[in-house]
């Protein structure tokens, strides 16, 4: 087996003793262990692997890495489908399931290939020009057609079944790359003493190394590899890419553990997500090939002189019998001489007039025919290419060939180090960008910083890995042995090239020349205006290839220098990260974490609906009042207003407060006076933020001279810990005040009705309940068998009611048994939804109306204000513009259709104004009342209770509803209080 | 980012929950003077650069403290009790 037609029988990093078999459109394909898809493909003799964003046109495989435009395929099958996945680092995995992309019906015969027909009117700013159009709509016509012809690959709505996991990591020494220079980095750190963590996006360690012929450059590659694999403190991960740098020295990695589909129900991850803090980075990124610009420089067979050489040494694969390289620097010379060496007959282009003699003399001794100052114009072919056009000395020639390489110089990957607003600056002697000037702790070595002779960045990664390991803190440093440098290769010579007539900048997005001239001709010539005119540097490949050809184009024609051009901003994730990896486990029920109840279980056991409130998870309402929520919540209202149910309020903040100061310290944070409070009663107080809009309100109950219980709205209680804790930490130091959150340790029921106190009696038959005992608003710390419960006698819902509280341990026992000695008075759990319904009759504000955009005043609670007293907010609340009659304030609303209902949110307008615009107020909260039989409601309403008796109109837009009502007083139940006090 | 809590040592950020500016101080409770609350809870600089920040390590040992942050780099630097840096 050769591992198809186009495989040499030796060399390579290939095992040929294991076949890999995969599968391409289904079509049953196989390469050899240590390809990646690309090679495999090219190895078979495929040259056409995909079609044009827009143009549809013919596309081959460009590189053999990351940069990859053109060979992008889908993989996998139903909710496993990952799109745009270039087929350069496809690692091959048996049962690989590739698929190729925007041809219909295949890529090699594509009838939308049409729109290269169409070309001359697809130019830049096409599609806004022509959908976005003089009409609005256009393009919400037009754009599913485009999408459809026009695009990568597509999503799939499946569920993916795959796991992901996110995770930490901390090191010493993070370096990024395993080419010379990282390996040479972790090596010296590592023996200098410092943790490292050495990571590379491929899954062999040694960059451009593994593309080389191997000798001297092996041996060393091989002994880095094996002395750090011996270091403890070293951990390497191949097959991660650093995707982010980011504040603190953080960088996100992602690890990719295989398309080969991992085993979920065995806790096996495709993809992990590790956030790394480093004290210090070396980045040893590497650089990116750059095409050369010349007609037609996108056909199949036209590929960069690296990637080339890449598939001829490390792969194997001869890609042409015939081959040009078009070159203007030193480095597409190893590549000629190579494929020479491995038996294709050479011509080599070389735009520069001179080249050093030492070079001429290896490429003449490998049979390479070289043909200096010449520049290719045009590559010839339709489907591929066959031949190649270019002029030297005046004349225009043309040669035959099947494969086309070409290299326009290497940018290095500055990617990362600019992620945190470093800037790239310009090196003219290497005609590119370099990073700027890194920040303290970050170091750089190899070809990301211009040093691309393997001896360079050997020398210069360890250098980076010394200081790195000096920088945080590790004591030794020994020198990494480098064994006989040869002379350092030349750099490129920089070539300014104006752009000749239609040929590819960003194969990708199809962006040529001709465009780039279009947008400079409009006036879109900041390399910020270029990208999004003509999206050259978007996509998947996000411009690695095309970014600096097209800014130095752009540069010529505005006449200004390259680096005068500046770049585009390079922003996290250096190459695609899916967004299950970004997720983690944290989907379905892990996005964010659930709060339940001490009462949960049983709730869950005996016909509770729960509902999502916050983050909790409550009784919505119960089964044996109904089926639905909206006859459900009816039933459980007359329980409450004729009998006497139990509800779970456990969700209410609950704040322990004790000190000495305690009284003082509440007394400044209620509106009313707290100072006053006895001992065994317990009050309502509302806190105000500084701007004396309203905070929370609640109860404390005084249990003893210096202790009392804070209770707080389940929506505000962290908010509300935390401000007390704000103002006894840094404002109030000299008060004597301790407070601790009992929110998760104390259960808590309230049990109301009429026979409410009837019904406690029969589950405390020892205990005084008589309104005497036990008035209301007054609260008692009992032990029952045991149990410590705290009784507290308020009201929610306007009847008669009691709240206890309970160790959470003790919930469902205390729970069960009031359900169990008051059965025969009927008693039942009610839920959150009458539980706000009930509270809306009694006009009682909640949640939704505590915005904290309302003043005291704005809820009607002005009059609790005890302004002789300072409080929180006490000033600030005197500002005329809270004091102005025409605030909407608190009021309450009767439907006035019988049937129609109210909705919250309905916008609210004067019976005589126009139905439009934003109204004078809005509603809050609707119930449908058991008492009046009718929707009611509380809302906000311009003037407040001034306008009761006036009728306005509820419009509730969504459904095209407008309702009559008439304003009224919020409490549409009992308003002088009597049911409280029997 | 990471905010070192003086209480327990270097965190990740997520712990945390900003509180405000810390170089203002409070009026003195029970203060009568409009103005000065006025400027108290409305009126703040919008500094490039060192910031001196009320943080709360909420998802720790719950402490309020004042974090010197540069937000420019917000590069989180010096932290301290919020009486040692003398504010409120």
């Amino acid at each position: 087996m050769t591992g198809g037609a186009r495989r040499l029988e030796v060399g390579g990093r290939v095992d040929r003793k294991r076949s890999i078999r995969f599968t391409l459109d289904g079509r049953a394909c196989s390469g050899f262990a240590g390809d990646t898809l690309a090679s495999a493909l090219l190895a078979q003799g495929t040259r056409i692997v995909g079609r044009s964003f827009k143009y549809h046109r013919p596309r081959g495989f460009l590189s053999a890495g990351v940069d990859e435009p053109n060979g992008l395929f889908t993989l996998g099958t139903a909710g496993r489908t990952t799109p745009n996945v270039p087929g350069t680092v496809i690692e091959l995995t048996a049962g690989l399931a590739a698929r190729c992309q925007n041809g219909w019906p295949s890529v090699r015969f594509d009838l939308l290939a049409v729109f290269s027909l169409l070309a001359p009117m697809l130019g830049a700013g096409f599609y806004y020009k022509t959908f976005m159009g003089p009409r609005r709509g256009s393009w919400e016509f037009y754009e599913p057609f485009i999408r459809r012809a026009a695009g990568l690959g597509r999503a799939v709505h499946q569920v993916d079944p795959d796991r992901y996991e996110t995770r930490y990591a901390h090191t010493d020494v993070l370096v990024i790359g395993a080419g010379a220079a990282g390996l040479s980095a972790a090596l010296a750190a590592g023996r200098a003493g410092a943790r490292v963590l050495l990571v590379e996006q491929d899954f062999l360690l040694g960059g451009e190394l593994l593309s080389g012929r191997g000798g001297e450059t092996e041996t060393w590659r091989g002994s880095i590899e094996r002395e750090l694999a011996g270091l403890p403190e070293v951990e390497v991960m191949a097959r991660t890419t650093a995707f982010g740098l980011y504040d603190g020295n953080t960088v996100a990695l992602l690890e990719r553990r295989g398309h080969a589909q991992p085993d979920p129900q065995r806790g096996a991850a495709r993809e992990v997500v590790t956030t790394v803090r480093a004290q210090a980075i070396v980045f040893a990124t590497g650089a990116t090939e750059r095409p050369l610009v010349f007609l037609n420089n996108d056909l199949p067979g036209v590929m960069l002189a690296g990637a080339a050489r890449s598939y001829l040494n490390r792969y194997a694969v001869l890609l042409g019998n015939t081959a040009v390289v078009a070159s203007n620097n030193d480095s597409a010379w190893e590549a000629a001489i190579d494929l020479a060496d491995a038996g294709s007959q050479v011509t080599l282009l070389e735009e520069r007039a001179a080249v050093a003699g030492a070079l001429q003399e290896r490429a003449r001794g490998a049979g390479v025919r070289t043909i200096t100052g010449a520049v290719t114009r045009r590559a010839l072919g339709r489907r591929g290419v066959h031949g190649v056009q270019f002029s030297v000395a005046g004349r225009l020639e043309r040669l035959s060939c099947d494969l086309l390489c070409m290299s326009g110089g290497w940018s290095p990957a500055v990617h990362l180090t600019s992620h945190t607003g470093v800037k790239p600056v310009y090196r003219a002697d290497i005609d590119a960008f370099v990073p700027g000037a890194l920040a303290a702790g970050h170091f750089g070595a190899g070809a990301v910083i211009g040093a691309c002779a393997w001896e360079q960045a050997v020398v210069g990664g360890e250098a980076a890995g010394i200081a790195a390991a000096g920088h945080a803190g590790a004591a030794g440093a020994a020198a990494v042995a480098v064994s006989a440098p040869h002379a350092a290769a030349a750099t490129a010579a920089p070539v300014l090239r104006p752009p000749v007539g239609k040929a590819f900048l960003d194969f990708q997005n199809d962006v040529t020349t001709k465009d780039l001239l279009q947008a400079h001709q409009e006036g879109y010539e900041s390399v910020e205006h270029l990208k999004r005119y003509t999206t050259l540097g978007m996509g998947t490949d996000q411009g690695k290839t095309s970014n600096i050809n097209a800014l130095r184009a752009m540069a010529t024609l505005r006449g200004i220098d390259t680096p005068a051009a500046g770049t585009t901003t390079f922003r996290p994730p250096y190459t695609p990260v899916s967004i299950g990896a970004l997720a983690g486990r944290s989907i379905g029920q892990h996005f964010r974490p659930v709060r339940r109840s001490p009462l949960h279980e049983w709730h869950a056991e005996n016909g509770a609906v729960m509902i999502e409130a916050g983050p909790w998870l409550r009784p919505w309402y119960y089964r044996w009042a109904g089926q639905t929520p909206e006859g459900a919540y009816v039933e459980e209202m007359q329980l409450v207003r004729r009998g006497v149910g139990l509800s779970d309020v456990s969700s209410l903040g609950k704040i322990d407060v004790q000190g000495p100061d305690a009284a003082e310290f509440l007394n400044r944070l209620y509106v009313n006076d707290f100072a006053s409070l006895a001992v065994g009663k317990a009050r309502y107080g509302v806190m105000l933020n500084e701007d004396a809009t309203v905070l929370d309100d609640g109860t404390s109950a005084r249990f003893a001279e210096t202790r009392y219980f804070m209770t707080t709205t389940t929506a505000q209680a962290g908010e509300v810990m935390s401000h007390l804790e704000f103002l006894l930490q840094t404002v109030w130091r000299e008060l004597n005040v301790k407070v601790a959150s009992l929110t998760d340790q104390w259960a808590g029921m309230a049990i109301a009705g009429p026979q409410a106190r009837a019904a406690l009696q029969l589950a405390l038959p020892a205990q005084d309940l008589s309104d005497e005992a036990l008035p209301f608003m007054g609260c008692r710390e009992l032990e029952v068998a045991g149990m410590p419960l705290r009784i507290l006698r308020l009201s929610f819902s306007g009847e008669l009611a009691f709240e206890l509280y309970v160790p959470a341990g003790y919930g469902i026992g205390l729970w069960e048994h009031l359900l169990a000695s008051a059965r025969r008075l009927g008693i039942r759990p009610y839920g959150l939804e009458s539980l706000a319904s009930l509270r809306i009759e009694k006009g009682h504000v909640a949640g939704l109306e505590l915005d904290h955009r309302n003043t005291l005043d704005d809820l009607g609670l002005g009059k609790m204000a005890r302004t002789s007293k300072p409080f929180i907010g006490r000033e600030l609340r005197e500002r005329s513009e809270l004091r102005a009659a025409a605030r909407w304030s608190l009021v309450g609303l009767e439907c006035l259709e019988p049937r129609g209902r109210l909705r919250g949110g309905a916008i609210l307008f004067a019976a005589t104004d126009p139905v439009q615009g934003h109204g004078r107020g809005y509603i809050t909260s609707v119930t449908w009342s058991t008492q009046l039989n009718r929707f009611i409601a509380l809302g906000l309403y311009q003037g407040g209770l001034a306008q009761v008796g006036e009728e306005v109109v509820c419009a509730y837009p969504l459904k095209g509803e407008n309702v009559r009502a008439r304003i009224v007083s919020p409490v549409f139940i009992d308003p002088a209080g009597e049911r409280l006090r029997v | 980012m990471r905010i070192h809590c003086p209480h327990c040592g270097p965190r990740d950020y997520k712990e945390f929950r900003y509180g405000g500016d810390a170089s203002k101080s409070r009026p003195a409770h029970g203060s009568t003077e409009m103005q000065a609350w006025y400027e108290y809870v409305f009126l703040f600089d919008n500094p490039k650069g060192p910031h001196r920040e009320y943080w709360q390590h909420v998802l720790g040992c719950r402490q309020w403290f004042v974090l010197e942050r540069n937000t420019a780099t917000n590069v989180a630097g010096e932290s301290s009790w919020p009486r040692a840096a003398g504010a409120g």
